[in-house]
């Protein structure tokens, strides 16, 4: 089966598992499967429109997915996917606009609701 | 033309004059190098600490902070003795101390799209030791716009990330990222925090890409990543391939200039005051204990369960912010209400999310448990 690696800050969404043994003949099944398996994590991995979110990268070995081809990249037993998170460091990392500026908060607090898919060739 | 050593750099640094790799060209060039660090922190103390020794001409730091005890837990350029003092003013003396033969510059204030292009333009290389996307995606663009190698590290808990971002030869930060995660997506303060040593780990390994860059020896991560964790031991490394639809390196890049990066993150770069849902929202620490004598009010503490461990209010519920839009039920929209947090922040995004459910008796407490640990009772522990 191959394995999915999770990183750290996902881990809260798999029961703080590192890595989740996957079943699927390419990256979108195996996606899949990962969110049946624990469907907490769906959403900071995919929008609504079931599009893998832009901000999300998923390696397969050494490779970018979006350098093969997407969630059609046939997997095989014995392969390393991993999920590369987007971090930014340790300290307090609230957002705190809402008294500054409200529109821009309700603004942002929509876009964190219905992100817009971008167009990288991932469906 | 190189400058030339001294009889008394010349053994300071003679570990580095005996690896044929440097040598004597090698070390003249690192004393003709210059480097800006951008954060004194995490990430910024083993990397000023390790390049001041190892004789870089000249290092920028920039930070707007003052040392907090609550640093020293990883930021070791500083100290006991710092405490309340300008970070940039605590690193220089002690890089000062290392090696005197030197010059720091320091730039005490925020890293900002009015200011970055003018702090950049004068050094050869910038170091990300920042701790938040903004000031990331600015790093990463000024570095662009100025053609010059962004060496990147980043950590979170367990896990460090390290690069060399450079444009001109690979890819940048936005080809792997050309996004940041929207608000609700990010990791809130209280999923935040870092393993104390994992800086050093990850920041050593930024000042040896830094190193690597201005010798010219070896291979740089340019076009890979360096992804560690600590808890599994593990180093892995993936390629990373410039983007053809970057916004800011590819061919047809779109934006040509710096931005406005909390805007575009959604979240703030640099510290604003506590946390406040606005006007007419709000209860105050001392208004709330004032009632809380007369009126019976429910206290919803929307923080994780880990964080009650360190302090908290008698009576109230807990219902962490990520599952009070599944916890709805749990509550009653006839109770007046007081909802709260570390420090308001999330209470106050609490608060609009129980508004447009229909709550109409909610305020928010401003300051959060560590207002009222600082103003009504000083037995509870701030963090």
């Amino acid at each position: 089966m191959p394995v999915l690696r999770i990183p750290t800050p996902l881990r809260a969404y798999t029961s703080g598992k590192s890595e989740v043994s996957v079943n699927g003949s390419n990256v979108g099944e195996a996606l899949t499967d990962l969110m049946t398996q624990f469907p907490p994590i769906k959403p900071h991995l995919f929008n609504e429109g079931g599009e893998l979110r832009p901000f999300v990268n998923l390696f397969l070995g050494e490779n970018n997915i979006k350098d093969l081809q997407g969630v059609s990249t046939p997997i095989k037993d014995g392969d390393k996917l991993m999920l590369i998170p987007s971090i930014a460091g340790g300290r307090h990392c609230e957002p705190d606009r809402a008294k500054q500026s409200p529109i821009l908060w309700r603004r942002l607090l929509r876009r964190s609701l219905s992100f817009a898919p971008r167009n990288d060739g991932i469906k | 033309m190189l400058p030339d050593l001294s009889r008394d750099e010349i053994l300071r640094y003679s570990r580095h004059l005996l690896i044929p790799e440097v040598g004597l060209e090698g070390q003249r060039k690192l004393k003709n190098s210059s480097v800006l660090i951008i954060g004194t922190g995490g990430l910024g103390s083993p990397v000023s600490l390790y390049l001041a020794a190892a004789g870089i001409g000249r290092i920028g730091l920039v930070d707007y902070d003052v040392v907090d005890s609550s640093n020293l837990q990883r930021q070791v350029i500083h100290g006991t003795s710092t405490v309340g003092k300008l970070k940039v003013e605590s690193a220089k003396s002690k890089l000062l101390d290392l090696n005197p033969g030197i010059q720091i510059d320091i730039y005490n204030e925020p890293y900002t799209s009015e200011n970055a292009l003018r702090i950049a333009k004068d050094y050869d290389i910038i170091l990300d030791g920042t701790d938040n996307f903004p000031t990331r995606y600015l790093t990463n663009d000024v570095a662009v716009f100025l053609g010059k190698p962004n060496v990147y590290a980043s950590i979170y808990r367990f896990d460090g990330q390290v690069s060399v971002f450079y444009a001109k030869e690979g890819p940048c930060y936005r080809c792997l990222f050309p996004e940041p995660p929207p608000p609700g997506l990010v990791p809130s303060c209280a999923e935040g925090g870092v393993l104390g040593v994992l800086p050093g780990t990850i920041g050593t390994l930024q000042a040896t890409e830094a190193l690597k860059v201005l010798l010219g020896i070896g291979e740089p991560l340019i076009g890979k990543l360096l992804l560690y964790n600590a808890l599994d031991m593990s180093f892995d490394f993936v390629k990373l391939k410039k983007n053809p639809n970057c916004r800011v390196c590819g061919p047809n890049a779109d934006i040509k200039e710096l931005i406005d990066y909390e805007e575009f993150c959604g979240v703030p770069s640099h510290d604003h005051e506590e946390g406040s849902a606005g006007a007419g929202k709000d209860i105050s620490v001392q208004e709330l204990s004032e009632r809380m004598k007369t009126n019976h009010l429910k206290l919803l503490d929307v923080r994780e369960p880990h964080e009650l461990q360190i302090s908290a209010l008698p009576n109230a519920v807990n219902i962490p912010l990520g599952q009070l839009a599944a916890r709805l039920s749990e509550l009653d929209s006839a109770d007046e209400m007081v909802i709260f947090c570390k420090s308001g922040s999330r209470s106050a995004r609490g608060l609009e999310l129980l508004a447009s459910a229909g709550f109409k008796k909610v305020k928010n407490l401003k300051g959060g448990i560590n207002a009222w640990a600082r103003e009504v009772d000083q037995s509870l522990p701030l963090y």
